[in-house]
């Protein structure tokens, strides 16, 4: 009883924490500027990590898996928000303003802001963005 | 299903040219090793998909499992050693790129090639 | 399951890799390459190359990311926009895809067992390793023992790449002399607490981590080109941290040179020891009175030894980059 009430809630977390990546992928693409898509990024980086790696360990029981699983999740804890704070602040040196301005476009999001800073620094979110989900994957095909 | 067991060579050929397309159209000199290690990166892909073996895992012997079969390890051996030597190979070529920068002032080939032909 | 998931990241691949080509800003074509490797590596795992996935993330996403953005930083961001005529460039590249792609029928199916590959030689290896080395990675057992010259010409090629970076880099520049750059003191992110102090928390664990993949080699995914990469990715990151001045006082050029001849030497030794005890070169059996655990400590003489260079090697390069902006 309480394994299957265990696998139905893992499974759940890893619906809703991929869901919640999915979010984060659009937000990333979709939003007007820097700031704000790194707002929506960020969402992969805290709550869909903890939900994936969170529905991981449910499924792993008590093994050796777990404690690697708990470390990952600790490292990408602790350096998930370190690397949005030097890419907010790199971006806000290098002079990135935050003109958030929403504009009804149909289709794609306004390309206000700065142009080239910005889409290098969304290049650069991208990147940490594919190592969090890439681990994510790995641990799963295991 | 049945043509999805040779995706992984259709990668490998489309990397492999993606990457030569930038090492024979690009001027820049930074852009052409990217492409040159996109090359290398789709050879490795290629040798290692020779060594999967369908039902197999990573060959790390088991102890007391014997009917369990393993990947081959030979071109796993082959590639390990090839990322390190790329890497540093790379690295050589970055550093005389920027010694031609400092020389020329330029990482354009075609900036270059003038400067050559004035002097 | 697993096929969907294959298919999937090889397609990412591909589109990464025309990203690249394409990308006009030369940071972004960097970053998109370590996105590139990352998807390697896991495309790797999938392929059951633990070794060789663990290899490319430390170095084609870690290191090589790094000494591109050194070398960016020394010559330019943005490419120069160029009109060519690409019609012949990409006729032929197309004729060659679909050439390849034409060839590849030839080829054996993804996991077939029939494959000729897995005929000659790879079969033994994985019937003798337990016999005569007695450790459960094979791929540690192929490259120590089995295949151990390979491993030396590779450490050898290593070596030269980066007494070669040191010869081209430590040249004086001749066009400039005066410092043009910014003072050493404010490289770096020293006056950034947070990076600061979770950087600091996490140097010891990383070197921690490459200790245990170097002596772990031979039960799991690991060995000495994966440790190596791995300390040196620490060390970079503190000196990225901390200045590149407090990294040098904390392994000094010198020790950088002596860990990079060292650890060839080291290797080099292991085998002329062997031939002096009676054996061929590199035959670790006579090392010990039992031939089994003679090849394990050979194995782990030779892995130290690895490590020891690709260590140096790599940090080594990165400084030669780093300070190169200083001149």
């Amino acid at each position: 009883m309480l394994e299957q009430v265990l696998y139905v809630l893992s499974w759940i977390m890893l619906t809703v924490g991929g869901f919640f990546v999915l979010v984060g992928g659009i937000g990333a693409l979709r939003l007007p500027n820097f700031y704000t898509r790194m707002h929506a990024a960020s969402v992969t980086d805290t709550i869909a990590t903890f939900l994936v790696l969170g529905g991981l360990l449910l499924q792993a029981g008590l093994t050796i898996a777990t404690v690697k699983l708990i470390a990952i999740l600790v490292f990408l804890l602790l350096t998930g928000p370190t690397a949005s704070y030097a890419l907010a602040n790199a971006a806000l040196l290098s002079g990135v303003k935050s003109n958030a301005t929403f504009r009804k476009v149909n289709g794609k999001g306004s390309k206000s802001g700065a142009g080239q800073e910005t889409s290098v620094n969304q290049e650069t979110d991208a990147s940490q963005e594919t190592s969090a989900s890439q681990e994510n994957n790995e641990e799963q095909s295991k | 299903m049945e043509l999805l067991g040779y995706y992984n060579y259709w990668v490998f050929a489309i990397v492999l040219m993606v990457g030569f397309y930038a090492v024979i159209v690009r001027n820049n000199l930074i852009k052409k090793l990217l492409g040159l290690a996109i090359f290398q990166s789709a050879v490795f892909l290629m040798y290692i998909t020779m060594d999967k073996v369908e039902g197999a895992t990573a060959p790390i012997i088991q102890e007391g499992v014997t009917d369990q079969i393993y990947s081959n390890p030979l071109p796993q051996v082959l590639i390990l050693t090839a990322i390190v030597v790329g890497v540093s190979t790379t690295a050589l070529g970055l550093a005389m790129v920027v010694r031609i920068k400092e020389a020329y002032g330029s990482i354009e080939e075609d900036d270059i090639i003038a400067k050559d032909r004035k002097s | 399951m697993i096929i969907i998931f294959a298919v999937f990241l090889l397609t990412l691949l591909v589109i990464t890799a025309i990203a690249i080509v394409r990308a006009e800003n030369l940071f972004v074509a960097v970053m998109l390459m370590a996105i590139f490797s990352l998807l390697m590596a896991a495309n790797f795992f999938i392929l059951d190359a633990a070794d060789v996935a663990l290899t490319e993330a430390a170095i084609g996403a870690g290191v090589t990311t790094v000494i591109f953005l050194g070398a960016l930083s020394l010559t330019a961001e943005n490419e120069k926009k160029v009109e060519l005529s690409r019609g012949v460039a990409m006729s032929i590249v197309t004729a060659t895809t679909l050439l390849l792609i034409y060839a590849t029928f030839e080829k054996p199916k993804l996991g077939d067992p029939e494959a000729p590959v897995h005929q000659h030689v790879a079969p033994w290896y994985l019937s003798e390793t337990p016999k005569l080395i007695d450790i459960p990675n094979v791929v540690t057992a192929v490259l120590g023992s089995f295949r151990a010259y390979d491993t030396l010409g590779e450490v050898f090629v290593v070596f030269t790449a980066c007494i070669g970076v040191l010869f081209l880099l430590s040249a004086k520049n001749p066009a400039d002399k005066q410092s043009r750059r910014t003072p050493p003191e404010s490289i770096g992110l020293r006056h950034h607490l947070i990076p600061k102090v979770v950087g600091r928390l996490l140097f010891p664990f990383i070197v921690l981590f490459g200790l245990y993949v170097q002596f772990h080699g031979e039960y799991g995914p690991g060995g000495g080109f994966q440790a190596g990469a791995i300390i040196a990715t620490g060390i970079i990151l503190f000196a990225l941290l901390e200045g590149e001045k407090t990294a040098l006082a904390a392994v000094p050029h010198s020790v950088m040179m002596a860990m990079v001849a060292g650890g060839a030497l080291l290797y080099t030794m292991v085998g002329v020891v062997t031939m002096f005890m009676g054996g061929n070169f590199l035959d670790y059996s006579v090392l010990s009175s039992n031939p089994v655990f003679g090849q394990q400590m050979g194995i782990i003489l030779i892995e130290a030894g690895v490590g020891i260079t690709v260590c140096g090697a790599l940090l080594a390069i990165f400084h030669a980059f780093a300070a190169r902006e200083n001149y």
